[in-house]
Formats: structure tokens, sequence, C-alpha cells
């Protein structure tokens, strides 16, 4: 009763000196694409005679469609005009500046101290609304809501859902002045504020994975000596470990329904991929190999698990159908991929595809079988989509170091991510949060 | 066949190790003994280092001999390999054959990987690299009960780097006792 009573003192001493250490992570945009489609963002009005809202909603938007590199938009002071609503849209001088979309919005504080936010996204040159909403907000959720509306507006002129209204985990290193190294597992918003560390640890931290309802993290942390799965809430911190059995205990990967984790053991003499069913705690089995099988990564559908093996002689990519345990090999260009993650659709895989000792992050397609690279760096790793399937965000390592970075499936939008000190490594994007 | 009459001879010479170690450990209490009664006299007879000696460890100090084989803790690997390269079967012999004549003593082999490649994969290069170790050592007489095996893939390096050097540095496996 004791023990526990001076862990949690202790775990709870750990919380507060965590908070101050959380490391943001500033995102660079590289490269956009050759046309970005205009788009100015006027500063929303205010209901309030006196002080300034929170959180200034038109410049949370603007930095998302600029680092997004799709949208091109114009500073303030060029602005011609600064309307609030549609009526007071004057379409001749946005015409003149070759803007095609305006965004236009109120932010009203209420009595009772809830916010809400009014946006119209207008198309300047038909003179119409493309899209519309009022949005209940608090002074907490701000930036939240900002970013939900630059969720709508790449999706009503992009065509698909924006991804900047969820999180990102990853792992950081800092070394001390005495040599000894610190990690800690840490979330922050997509566009990388409000980062927050959920565990610090003397001994390495890895494989962070989301539960596809955005609430908890899988991960693997050697503390015990050994490597072993722990699920923690993002909300309260509170975790379980769920596998520390002898060897290996890695790779925990959600399945779409959130029941299930798949993950690698050599409990049973090698490594093997597993399912640990969460509510029962039982564990099926699903390779059975002399040779390294890990790595698993469920398919959007829940029907299939892509994994990395060398049973075949070197690391490639199988696929295994969790229902019968039917496998096949998938990759079969370069020596070596590993990490396979499955795009949104399942229409590819995101893998580490290696040749004569450089490694870049490549896109399987799965109906051709062939490997696109998509960055040109030596040593890249740990890719992970975002929830819309645009970017692959990963982890680069150079000559001074590892940093993050994210690219467009197609290729045409380039992003570093930059953390003030210390090593960044393993990004892992969250799920889109419900509307 | 060479094999066998190596470690036949190996274990003769820690038969014969440990039985001069018991012979040093009576010596010890006779030593010490006089150590404690002479201290303020002077001390610089320089027997007392045996008196350190932990009777718990006995034989330990083959382990402690910086000209034995034992002495090589590290060994190292080619990329994504867990093949034992020629130069380390002779350390691998010896700690075998130490383990086969000190069936109290246990060790624990760490397995590690560079950083290349995906850290999962490596996770598990690691610990094929300190099984391939542990499962020449049980062919060579020791008891896979003494070998306890840990891999921390690409997690722990020995050097940080991100050159050749530091790579052929971290692909390894460590004997711990």
């Amino acid at each position: 009763m004791r023990i526990t009573f001076s862990k949690t003192v202790a775990l709870l001493f750990a919380c507060l000196l965590s908070i101050s250490r959380a490391q943001a992570i500033e995102i660079i945009i590289d490269k956009g694409v050759e046309d970005p489609i205009p788009v100015a963002i006027v500063p929303f009005g205010w209901s309030q005679s006196a002080n300034l809202p929170p959180t200034d909603i038109a410049e949370v938007i603007k930095s998302d469609l600029i680092r997004s590199g799709r949208f091109s938009t114009m500073s303030e002071k060029d602005l011609p005009q600064k309307p609030t609503d549609f009526k007071s849209v004057n379409f001749r001088d946005w015409r003149l500046l070759g803007m095609e979309n305006l965004v236009v919005g109120q932010v009203n504080l209420a009595a009772d101290g809830t916010y809400e936010i009014t946006f119209r996204l207008i198309d300047v040159y038909k003179g119409k609304q493309i899209a519309g909403f009022r949005i209940p907000s608090n002074s907490k959720q701000l930036r939240k809501t900002a970013h939900e509306i630059s969720d709508i507006i790449y999706e009503k002129l992009i065509g698909i859902r924006g991804a900047f209204a969820t999180r990102i985990v990853y792992v950081t290193l800092n070394k001390k002045p005495d040599g000894t190294k610190r990690y800690a597992l840490q979330v922050a918003d997509a566009d990388g504020y409000n980062p927050k560390v959920l565990l610090e640890s003397g001994e390495p931290l890895l494989s962070p994975a989301w539960s596809p309802d955005g609430r908890q993290i899988a991960y693997v942390s050697f503390e015990g000596k050994n490597s072993a799965i722990y699920i923690q809430d993002v909300q309260t911190g509170k975790r379980q470990m769920v596998a520390s059995n002898q060897g290996i205990n890695s790779a925990p990967s959600w399945s779409p329904d959130g029941k299930r984790l798949a993950l690698t053991l050599s409990k049973d003499g090698n490594p093997e991929i597993y399912i640990l069913h969460l509510a029962t705690k039982s564990l099926t089995r699903i390779t059975n190999n002399a040779a390294i099988d890990t790595e698993p990564s469920w398919s959007s559908n829940g029907k299939r698990l892509a994994f990395t093996s060398d049973r075949g002689g070197s690391p490639q990519i199988y696929e295994v159908s969790v229902n019968d345990g039917r496998t096949k090999r998938v990759s079969f260009n370069g020596a070596y991929n590993a990490g396979p993650v499955y795009s949104p659709d399942d229409s590819s895989i995101a893998v580490v595809h290696g040749n004569s000792g450089v490694y870049k992050i490549g896109l399987l397609d799965l109906s051709s079988g062939q490997v696109t690279t998509l960055t040109d760096s030596r040593m890249d790793e740990s890719p992970s989509f975002s929830p819309n399937g645009h970017m692959i965000i990963y982890t680069t390592t150079g000559a001074s170091g590892t940093a993050l970075a994210a690219i467009s499936v197609d290729g045409t939008v380039h992003q570093r991510l930059a953390l003030q000190n210390g090593e960044v490594r393993e990004p892992v994007w969250g799920p889109f949060l419900n509307r | 066949m060479t094999i066998r009459l190596i470690l036949i001879t190996l274990l003769a010479m820690f038969i014969f190790g440990c039985e001069s170690t018991t012979e040093k450990r009576d010596e010890v209490v006779v030593e010490d003994m006089g150590t404690s009664l002479e201290g303020e006299a002077g001390a610089e007879d320089g027997v007392q280092t045996y008196g350190a000696m932990d009777e718990s460890l006995s034989g330990m100090s083959a382990l402690d001999d910086p000209n034995s084989p034992l002495s090589t803790r590290v060994i190292y690997f080619e990329y994504d390999s867990s093949d034992i390269l020629p130069e380390y079967r002779g350390a691998i012999e010896a700690h075998a054959a130490f383990l086969a004549s000190n069936p109290d003593v246990n060790v624990t082999l760490e397995g590690h990987a560079d950083e290349r490649g995906s850290r999962e994969y490596n996770l598990a290069l690691g610990e094929r690299r300190a099984e391939t170790v542990k499962r020449q050592m049980t062919l060579l007489g020791a008891s896979a009960a003494q070998i306890i095996t840990v891999s921390y893939g690409e997690e722990r390096p020995a050097i940080d780097g991100h050159d050749d050097y530091a790579w052929s540095q971290n692909r390894r496996v460590e004997f711990l006792y």
C-alpha cells in the first residue's frame, strides 16, 4: 500500500517535471506544388469591443494552408478590404488580385463564456459561397476549431478531407551533459503546437502506435531491462503492460476495430507475429517460420496484416490473411524492404526501401508490385501516413543527426519538422478525430 | 573433432584454474588476519589484494585475466548477418567452456544492430545475433539455463555516429557476467 502511494507520488512528480520538458516541433515547408490554389484569409471579426480573442483563428488557418504546400495566401497588409461576412465582400477587388478564394468569419463570445465561430469559404469569380459553417467552441478549443476549419477548406478546394485537426506522436532523445540519455514519448498537434510528454525514461522507447479512436497509444519500453509493450491512455496518462515475455516484445499495431493488437514476440523461440485480443488477453499466433517475422501492420479493412520477413533471404514485405493465415510475398524490387504501413485506402504500402546501403521511403503499389521511391536522402525510415493519405511523415538521418520530415505521396510537397534540441524520431500520425 | 579437442583442453585449463583459486582463497584467510593486525604499521606488502576476492565468485579470476580469451566480451558482425566471424570462434569456445566448468555462473548476451533500416527489424536482428551465439555456446557444453539473451536492436549504440565505423562497432553481441 505504501509502495503504491509513493509510486503514485513519484509518477505525479515525474509528470510535473515533464510538462516543462515538452518540446515543440516547427514545421517548415521546403517545397510546395507548382500551381498553389490562391486563397485569402481575412482576419475574423470579434464580438467584443475590448481585448482580442485568445487565438487568432485566421492566422492558424493561414499557417495550416501554407504549410500544406498546396495554397498561396496574402499577408494582412496586402488585403484590399477586411470583410467579415458575405454581403460586405467587394468581389471586384479580389478578382483584380487573382484571389480565387476568400475566407471570412466572425468569432462571438457568449455571456456564458462559450464561443461560436462562423466562417464562409467564398468563390470570388462565381461570387458564391462554397461552404459556410457555424461551430461552437470554447477558449481552450479555439486552435482545434481553426484546424477543423482548415480541414473543411482543404476538402472543398482539394477534394479530400484535410488532416490539420489531428495529432502526431513521436519519440525524442536528449543527451545530458554526463552522457546519459533521456527518452520521451510526446504527442503534439499536427502543426507541432501543444507538445505533451506522455512518458520519460532513461531506457529506450520505440514503436508508438495510435489506437483507431486516438485515445490510446501502444509502445515498446525497455524500462524493465527488456522490451515490453504498454498501452497508455493519452488523456489520463494511465497505462498497462500488455506483453512482457522472455525475448522480444515489440511492434504493436492496432486492429481497425481497436479490439486487437498485432505484435511481435519471440517467446516461442524466434520472432513471430501474434494477435493479442485486448479484452481476454488471449494470443493467436499468425506466423510460424524460422526466419524473422516482425513489424505487423493492419490493413484499413482489418482483413490483412503486412509484415517484414527475411524468410526469402533478405527483409521483404509479406501479407497474411488474418482469417486463414494465407501468406504471400508482395515486395520484389530492391534488396531491402521493411517497416510496412498501409495507405488509408489499402492500395499501397509505405516501406523503408534499401538498395546498396541507401535507405529511402518507398511506396509499394499493391496492384503492380512496383516500388516508387519518394525521398532522396541516404537514411530514411519509419513512414506514417496522414489519415487522409496525402502525406507521409518519416524520420531522416544525416551527418548532423536525426530529424522528421514529411512528403506528399505524389512527391510535390516536402516539409521539414524541426525540433529545438535533441533528436526526434518515429513520428506516427494519429487518426481523424470525430467532428 | 578439432573443436572437441580444444574444448577438452580448455576444460582442463579451467579445472586447473579453479584449483589454484581455491588454494589462493585459503591463503587469503591467513593474509587477511595478518593485515588487520599490522594495519597501522604498514600495509604495503601487497598481499591484501587477495582479500577482495568473493567466495561466491570462485573461479571468476579467469574472467579477469586480460590474457584469457574470456577477456573478449564483445564480438562484432557483418551487415544484416548473424553469422559468427572466424576470429570470434576462440572467444565463444572459451566462454562456453567457462560456463560448462562453472555451472553456477550465468551470462547475459546482449544483441545489438546498427541504425540502418527499420527499428523493429533491427530488434529482431539483435536477438538473432544473441541467439546464434547462445546456440553455439550450448553446442560447446554450456547449459542453456546459464545464458540469457536480450536484444536492444539499434537502441543502444556503442558509438553515436552515422558512418561505417560507428555501424561496424554497433553490430555486436556483448557478454555480460
